[in-house]
């Protein structure tokens, strides 16, 4: 009991502050369980691919080069959201709203890029197994970096309005964590679905 | 204002928490109860944030369908009470079981130990709401709406009706063509986040709302086993959501995860429902456990035996749990290897179960039982949990099982498991907890004849059943021929369940007898070792009016422990009351670390829960447009809630003019 009392001595932040915030629990809590959407989705590709009776993939092994740069955009757009959260501590909010302004600007791309892979598939997600698992991991994929944007567009936003500065920009740092987690899945997902044929 | 803003010592971003106490009726605490009370009527009722309003809430929702899927197992009893009834049509009779199944595990079972836990974690913690209680509300919203849209099609004879399972191929679309599963996948995938978000809070709410001093290893074991719950649910949830859209994909829109003609596998569906399916088990029995733990003691006049121990062994369950799951695709054919790794695993679950049988009985042996309803309850559980646990050992035995597959003696097993280790520690856990949730005590006369009733009605029905199954009667058919032999089984079961039910109308008279005309509890009736009894019956809004110092595992006993650990402080403590404040602590030692800001009561959760789920109703009918209105309103109450508020200090206070007038 001493010990608690001595540690109330010192000023405690009040507050939404970074790490010390409930809502950067919560959205690590919530990348765990994302995560496992997203294993459970690979599981069910692998499981069903180690059992196929068809070609896999159907059309030949998949083109890497607009995937390939599809996914450094995203990781890209990654790096801004970080130097964005950064140029927020250091005091600099206009580089900050610059950094966020690129990142969505990448993630769209992104989304751009990803429909046109979808135009220029043959088949659609009722043609055959594989068609099916394609469409699902990159449609569920998809729709976390949609969601993903809103929340950038979101900061993007707040950041204009001046509601942040380097004392409080805990909804930045949360919502920078959940667009690195969509980033990062996707290098799961190209594994799984770009590369992983190649060692059949 | 604006200078406030610049220095960088400002109070509105960091201070020292005053220390000092609030004793009932002081000016401080008629401040603390204006900041923390909700608003009458139906505003607060649709808008309260309040932990205890939403435990209440979970509590009587769950028990509602816990009475529903009580009716539905009653009307198959009927049925089965003699061979060759036709009371129900096979397909009736379809629908009953699957709905049954679906209610008791889905809509009873967890929610019901949410509803313990959301009004008790804050409470035993000494905080004084959870870490998200607006989370909290959508929670409740959505398990709600869940359940209404489960049940929306039964009354219209289309329910769910491929068993609570639901394997492919039998629910995919080729023979089951109505929306009968449609409803259930849809809806499972809605509770799925409702269930999602409800662990996300628990999680957070351990390791960030404790009172200061109140380091992990002193936590009551039914926080153990709701954070042991949580974290399987976080992991395990996922696996049944994907399961079900997967299905509803092949269903609607043409996909072929599942259809064998086109390379899909049905045993891919077993896999993920099972992956969930047996770590779930666990989630709706650990916090269960985790109440006789905790209140078992009290009767037992002695601190739990083997605290570290038991907490372990709840860990070390729901760890083996995730390796268990296969035990329930013996007989699909699976390599022998597999099969013996996850037989292996399931008899070795029967370890750290038993080190928490076997602490329980230490405590009562140890103690100086004091034979009140609540420990009936719960001494009643320890016995049933010895029985379901040893006909799951048996079940655990491959060649066995393969014996046993598909059988009434599953269907027995199940129901020892479940209602052993659910509803009697639930019922107890009522009786022991109702002074607290309603200031009155329950009758005593009445508790001893509802345990009785249920106790003698629970094994006379569900122990004939492990004689049916071994007299091999196949579950789930709709009706049996006169010369099977299972005559008699069938009827002692029947008559046992409608005692039982006679012992769950006792229960609830004496609820509502209790409410109006129950003796006054004083603060602490049972003189209990724990948190939640330092606060009136019922509690204030606030909970604590100071966060108190927490410095052992039971600070209401202290003084005849007599611990070397020090003495805990409830009178003296932080007051946090500029606005509604609690302290955040460090996630093991509990060391203040953050005066955190609680929101106000909000619309949000409810508007948000209700077009969430409209959306699922808008793709149930395949009303394309109306999913996606509803997804944008749902989208634009998610954005309003999570709008940065200077109330809640998540942006800078009071810049660039931009004002928080007309936002609560």
């Amino acid at each position: 009991m001493a010990e608690a009392l001595a540690a109330s001595e010192k000023p405690l932040p009040i507050g939404s502050a970074g790490k010390h915030s409930g809502g950067w629990w919560g959205v690590m809590a919530l990348i765990a369980t994302e995560g496992s959407l997203f294993g459970y989705l690979l599981f069910s590709y692998f499981y069903l691919a180690s059992q196929a009776e068809q070609h896999w993939p159907p059309e030949g092994l998949p083109r890497l080069l607009m995937p390939g740069i599809n996914t450094a955009l995203l990781l890209t757009s990654s790096v801004f959201v970080w130097a964005s959260e950064r140029c927020l501590r250091f005091g600099q909010p206009r580089l900050s709203l610059a950094a966020m302004a690129a990142a969505s600007l990448l993630g769209a791309a992104f989304v751009a890029i990803q429909l046109g892979e979808w135009h220029s598939k043959p088949y659609g997600p009722s043609a055959n197994l594989y068609g099916s698992l394609y469409f699902t991991i990159t449609g569920f994929h998809l729709l976390h970096v949609v969601i993903g944007l809103v929340i950038l567009a979101l900061l993007l936003i707040w950041i204009a309005l001046g509601y942040f500065d380097h004392r409080r920009h805990a909804a930045v740092t949360i919502g920078g964590l959940y667009w690195h987690f969509v980033d990062a899945v996707w290098l799961f997902v190209f594994s799984a679905l770009y590369l992983f044929p190649y060692l059949g | 204002m604006k200078d406030a803003v610049e220095t960088p010592s400002d109070r509105t971003l960091a201070r020292i928490p005053e220390v000092g106490s609030a004793p009932i009726g002081s000016d401080a605490e008629r401040h603390l109860s204006e900041l923390w009370e909700s608003a009458p009527g139906w505003r607060g009722w649709l808008s309260t944030v309040d932990h205890k309003e939403i435990g209440l809430r979970y509590l009587v929702t769950s028990f509602i369908f816990l009475l529903i899927g009580g009716g539905e197992a009653l009307i198959m009893r009927v049925q089965l009470a003699g061979p060759d009834r036709h009371l129900l049509t096979p397909e009736q009779y379809n629908q009953l079981f699957t709905m049954h199944g679906i209610t008791m595990i889905f809509l009873y079972a967890l929610p019901v130990l949410s509803g313990f836990s959301n009004y008790l974690w804050p409470l035993m913690l000494g905080s004084r709401d959870m870490a998200f209680p607006r989370l909290n509300a959508l929670s409740y919203w959505l398990f709600l709406f869940a359940g209404l849209f489960l049940y929306a099609s039964f009354p219209l004879g289309e329910g769910p009706n491929s068993g609570w399972f639901n394997y492919v191929p039998l629910a995919g679309l080729e023979y089951n063509t109505g929306p009968n599963i449609d409803v259930y996948a849809l809806g499972m995938v809605l509770l799925g986040i409702s269930t999602t978000v409800g662990a996300v809070n628990f999680i957070v709410t351990l390791f960030r709302m404790r009172a200061p001093g109140m380091s992990i290893d002193k936590v009551p074991i039914l926080v153990w086993g709701t954070l042991t719950a949580s974290v399987a649910n976080i992991f395990a949830v996922p696996s049944v959501s994907l399961a079900f859209f997967l299905l509803w994909l092949d269903r609607r829109n043409g996909t072929h995860f599942f259809d064998p003609l086109n390379d899909g596998k049905p045993m891919l569906w077993q896999h993920l429902f099972w992956m969930f399916g047996h770590p779930w088990v666990y989630v709706i029995v650990l916090p269960a456990m985790g109440i006789v733990s905790d209140a078992l003691p009290t009767f037992c006049r002695r601190p739990l035996v083997g605290y570290a121990a038991v907490a372990l062994s709840t860990m070390a369950t729901m760890l083996l749990g995730f390796g268990v799951w296969i035990h329930h695709m013996f007989a699909t054919g699976l390599p022998a290897l597999a099969i013996s790794f996850f037989g292996a695993t399931s008899l070795a679950i029967s370890i750290p179960s038993a080190v928490a049988v076997f602490a329980w009985i230490a405590t009562i042996w140890l103690g100086r039982p004091v034979f009140q309803t609540p420990f009936l309850f719960f001494a009643g559980f320890v016995l049933l949990f010895v029985m379901g646990g040893l006909s799951g050992v048996m079940t655990a035995a491959v060649p066995l099982d393969l014996q046993l597959n598909d059988t009434y003696f599953v269907v027995a097993h199940l129901h020892y498991v479940l209602l052993g280790i659910n509803v009697f520690p639930v019922v107890g856990g009522i009786y022991y907890w109702f002074p607290k949730f309603c200031g009155r005590m329950m009758n005593e006369t009445l508790g001893k004849w509802s345990f009785w009733v249920l106790f003698i009605g629970f094994n006379l029905g569900f122990f004939p059943m492990h004689v049916a199954g071994l007299l091999g009667m196949p579950r789930r058919i709709y009706t049996y021929a006169p010369n099977m032999g299972w005559n008699s089984v069938n009827l002692v079961t029947s008559i046992g369940s409608f005692v039982f039910a006679a012992g769950i109308l006792i229960f609830l008279s004496n609820i509502a007898f209790s409410l109006k005309r129950g003796a006054l509890a004083p603060q602490n009736p049972w003189d209990a070792p724990t948190l939640e009894w330092a606060v009136p019956a019922p509690p204030p809004p606030y909970n604590f009016a100071v966060i108190p110092f927490i410095a052992s595992r039971h600070p209401l006993w202290e003084d005849r422990l007599d611990t070397a650990e020090g003495r805990s402080n409830l009178q003296e403590g932080y007051l946090l009351m500029e606005g509604r404040e609690t302290l955040g602590t460090t996630a093991l030692d509990a060391v203040p670390d953050v005066i955190l800001k609680m929101p106000d009561d909000t619309y949000a959760p409810f508007f948000l829960a209700l077009f969430g789920s409209l959306g699922f109703a808008g793709l149930l009918l395949d009303w394309n447009r109306f999913t996606f209105l509803m997804t944008a309103a749902a989208g634009l109450s998610l954005a309003a809630w999570m709008w940065p508020r200077q109330k809640l200090v998540q942006r800078l206070p009071g810049v660039n003019g931009v004002t928080e007038a007309g936002r609560g």
